[in-house]
């Protein structure tokens, strides 16, 4: 099984209804050697400290509960090997979101921007299920497959230097997701979409710094998206069906 | 004063079971109020961590017939036949729509959706997106639900209790995990989608998240649960974390090897016939533990295991088919199946069991409904098949969503004020549970006795005595959750206090999976005795019911006739 370490984990902690500002604490744990920083936080939470919060569930880097920054990094922490830390290891919440306590951030404002890109299929007439599926070739699919990957852990947010100063920016994770259907042939809202991306705090906001890329653990390069979303607009305008406002550059 | 939230219809869990239901009934009546109350954010239910694939017939040399047999015998003929019926005869229709909903499955080259092989399946009809069919299904419900003005998201509420006045259910009460308040969501009917109960034991495929709530909610009700003692064991978990190895690697025609290198499930005789390591889940468990006990697996640091050998596949259809399976060995058991077998043992995956409900989802009290992992609606009987459960979540949802909608039509006003009071009864409960010194019991000390009670006595493998000694155990842990201590005292996401309603929850499950198993003295699907080896139809080819006994007995466990008529009982040969 190899040897326990003994590491020092330095963890924010914060409970609005006691502290008036984040402070750390420091707890000694015992890191097996195959151990995420996860394992690390479930052992303080069960064995050393109750009051921790964190949000976890799957373990597995699927359900996207457990984004942290670490050692100052955004981080999925149940994919984050603590063997590539050194001996002390820094754990706070997500950075570019407000806290509601511990490791725990608000995230009632990414569901707003998600469900702002409207996504779903958007077709002037529906198929009705009678009639089957709709074709879609493996080429079709692969247009799109990479940007619907995204399981919503937030890194990219943590990472983004447009959200850190600008809030309500957009950010990559929702403008990768309008994006996505945009980019699928079953769908038909690719005007209504480019109509919200050409608006302010969207898409012209993006500085390109590719950060967002850089941390997704799933790979779906929202970087990428936002820059051919930036794109599509700019030849809807061409086209003449939008205009071009808001951070256009 | 206590806050109350006024809705038409209640669904606890917002997982593919509870998000068809929301979507079912908003679409059945666009004047209706859905609140869709979940103790996580819906895109972080468990469903997300399902990988092969959702099983609907699909291609010519497929039939409903052929769907309804395979599942009824993988049942061990202990599945309800109308319901299997009614099942596949859906299950087209409703993958058919999750298609219209943008879910990404796989294509063919012509662009029609494409059909892969799954355990005890007679040919190709699970539909599948690479091998993260739970994620996209879930993300496609979740972001198609978000049109819908109608359906209001309660996020990480964990329902307490159901408020049920003269005899019907009217509502919840929630404990807003952010804030610590406690209030009543009041609705006409409510519906269950909370999934399975895996956490129950120690070692599982299932995220902390699955620890049976919505059961026992049901349970502390009044409403028996079915079929308990069924458990699924899913033969290829990672030794140590449990993470979960889709049965789409056999699909996809991975092997399954002992320290021999032999291909046990083609050279011995398991029962699984030419099947071979696409046989059903119960069979392939008990070979691969029968290996490991005969010296013919490989010790490691977390246990047993044998080897699941996908190195023959290549790397490029890997990477197409299997994607994610790759990336969880390489990160969770530091092997990249392109060059090396990835090590596997059997692991807790899924609850046949649940809630008891007819085909529309009801339960015995009046407007209280139940759908997907949460509920027993009597489709998997004693064994699941492998890609059923994902279009059980879709096919039952939808109909308890419907059926809800049409009950809660009907229903009249409720009593506030008698609800009221439950609900400031229950605030205190909770509020007297923050900060609780009790006993100085510890949560995750509980937590681990019981799961090792679970292991021991209803395992893979299971006998009298040892499952009297696991009830006996259980028995003594439930009486002391009455010491639990709850360090944490605070309002705001006291995620301390919600572990310790979690336990609570846990245990009333385990005790009816542990009660009810050492009363089926035959072997069944997944239920396997080394004492009663085999299936015993002249007296036990019925349903169990438990039924919770408020002072603290134990489940009262009685009968339920299974519904026949279709296909005869007969021997599970393949």
């Amino acid at each position: 099984m190899g040897d326990v370490r003994n590491k020092t984990f330095v963890v924010t902690r914060f409970d609005p209804d006691r502290d008036e500002a984040p402070r750390t604490q420091r707890y000694q744990v015992p890191v097996q050697p195959d151990w995420k920083v996860l394992d690390a936080l479930n052992y303080i939470k069960d064995e050393i400290d109750g009051t921790l919060s964190h949000r976890w569930s799957c373990r597995m880097a699927v359900c996207g509960s457990c984004g942290m920054s670490v050692n100052g990094e955004p981080r999925l922490t149940c994919k984050d090997a603590l063997d590539q830390y050194g001996d002390t290891v820094e754990i706070g919440p997500l950075a570019n979101f407000p806290v509601i306590r511990d490791l725990v951030i608000e995230m009632e404002g990414f569901l707003e921007k998600l469900k702002s890109v409207k996504p779903w299929i958007i077709r002037a007439k529906e198929k009705a299920v009678e009639e089957g599926p709709l074709n879609q070739s493996p080429e079709q699919l692969e247009e799109f497959r990479k940007f619907s990957m995204c399981i919503n852990c937030m890194l990219c947010y943590a990472a983004c230097p447009v959200v850190a100063n600008e809030p309500d920016f957009l950010g990559p994770a929702a403008i990768a997701l309008g994006h996505r259907y945009n980019l699928d042939s079953r769908d038909e809202g690719a005007a209504e979409r480019n109509e919200i991306f050409r608006g302010e705090g969207t898409v012209f906001s993006c500085s390109y710094a590719n950060e967002c890329t850089e941390v997704c653990p799933k790979h779906v390069e929202p970087a990428a998206a936002v820059n051919q979303a930036k794109l599509n607009v700019l030849i809807d305008w061409a086209k003449g069906l939008v205009l071009p406002r808001g951070g256009a550059q | 004063m206590t806050d109350i939230l006024r809705h038409d219809l209640v669904i606890v869990g917002g997982g593919a079971a509870g998000l068809r239901a929301a979507i079912a009934a908003v679409e059945a009546d666009p004047s209706i109020s859905v609140a869709l109350v979940s103790k996580v954010y819906p895109m972080r239910s468990h469903t997300v961590s399902a990988e092969g694939g959702a099983a609907a017939v699909a291609r010519e040399d497929d039939s409903l017939e052929m769907h309804g047999y395979d599942t009824v015998k993988g049942s061990d003929f202990l599945g309800d036949q109308d319901v299997i019926q009614y099942f596949v005869e859906q299950a087209p229709r409703e993958l058919t729509r999750l298609e219209h909903w943008g879910c990404p499955w796989s294509r063919n080259e012509d662009g029609t959706v494409a059909t892969r092989a799954f355990g005890g399946m007679t040919t190709k009809r699970t539909w599948y997106a690479a091998d993260k069919v739970g994620f996209h299904m879930l993300h496609a419900l979740f972001q198609h639900s978000l049109q819908f003005d109608r359906i209001v998201r309660y996020n990480e509420q964990f329902v307490t209790k159901l408020l049920v006045d003269g005899g019907a259910v009217r509502g919840v009460t929630a404990l807003d995990v952010r804030t610590g308040a406690v209030r009543a969501v009041l609705g006409r009917a409510v519906i269950l989608a909370t999934g399975g109960a895996g956490k129950i034991f120690p070692f599982t495929t299932n995220g902390n998240i699955k620890t049976g709530d919505g059961m026992a909610l049901a349970y502390c009700a009044g409403v028996p649960l079915k079929d308990m003692e069924f458990v699924q064991y899913h033969p290829t978990g990672l030794p140590g974390t449990g993470i979960l190895i889709t049965e789409a690697t056999r699909g996809e025609g991975g092997h399954v090897k002992n320290s021999e290198g032999e291909r046990f499930l083609v050279t011995r005789d398991y029962g699984v016939g030419t099947k071979a390591e696409l046989g059903p889940r119960d069979m392939i468990s008990r070979a691969i533990v029968q290996e490991i006990q005969a010296g013919r697996g490989f010790e490691g640091s977390f246990g047993a295991f044998v080897h699941l050998d996908l190195t023959h596949l290549g790397e490029a259809r890997i990477d197409k088919q299997l994607p994610m399976v790759r990336e969880l060995a390489k990160i969770y058991a530091g092997v990249d199946p392109v060059y090396e077998p990835i090590p596997i043992r059997p692991v807790v995956h899924y609850m046949m069991g649940g809630v008891d409900t007819d085909i529309d989802g009801a339960t015995s009290i009046s407007g209280l409904y139940a759908a997907g992992e949460t509920a027993c609606v009597s489709l998997n009987g004693a064994n699941r098949l492998g890609s059923n459960s994902l279009t059980e979540c879709l096919v039952f949802g939808a109909r308890a969503g419907e059926h809800a909608v049409g009950f809660a039509r009907g229903t009249g006003e409720c009593n506030e004020s008698a609800l009221r009071s439950q609900t400031e009864e229950e605030a205190g409960r909770i509020a007297a549970l923050r900060g609780k010194k009790g006993g100085g019991e510890k949560i995750s000390q509980i937590r681990r006795e019981m799961n090792d009670a679970m292991e021991s006595g209803c395992g893979v493998y299971r006998n009298a005595s040892d499952m009297a000694s696991g009830v006996q155990a259980l028995a003594k842990l439930q009486d002391r959750l009455a010491d639990l201590a709850i360090e944490d005292s605070s309002l705001v996401f006291n995620t301390e206090l919600v572990a310790a309603l979690e336990l609570v929850n846990m245990m009333d499950v385990a005790r009816t999976v542990a009660g009810a198993a050492q009363l089926r003295d035959e072997s069944r699907g997944a239920h396997t005795r080394d004492d009663f080896a085999a299936r015993d139809d002249q007296n036990f080819l019925h349903h169990s019911l438990c039924h919770f006994d408020a002072a603290g007995a134990g489940p009262r466990i009685d009968k339920k006739a299974v519904t026949l008529g279709h296909w005869e009982p007969e021997e599970r040969k393949y």
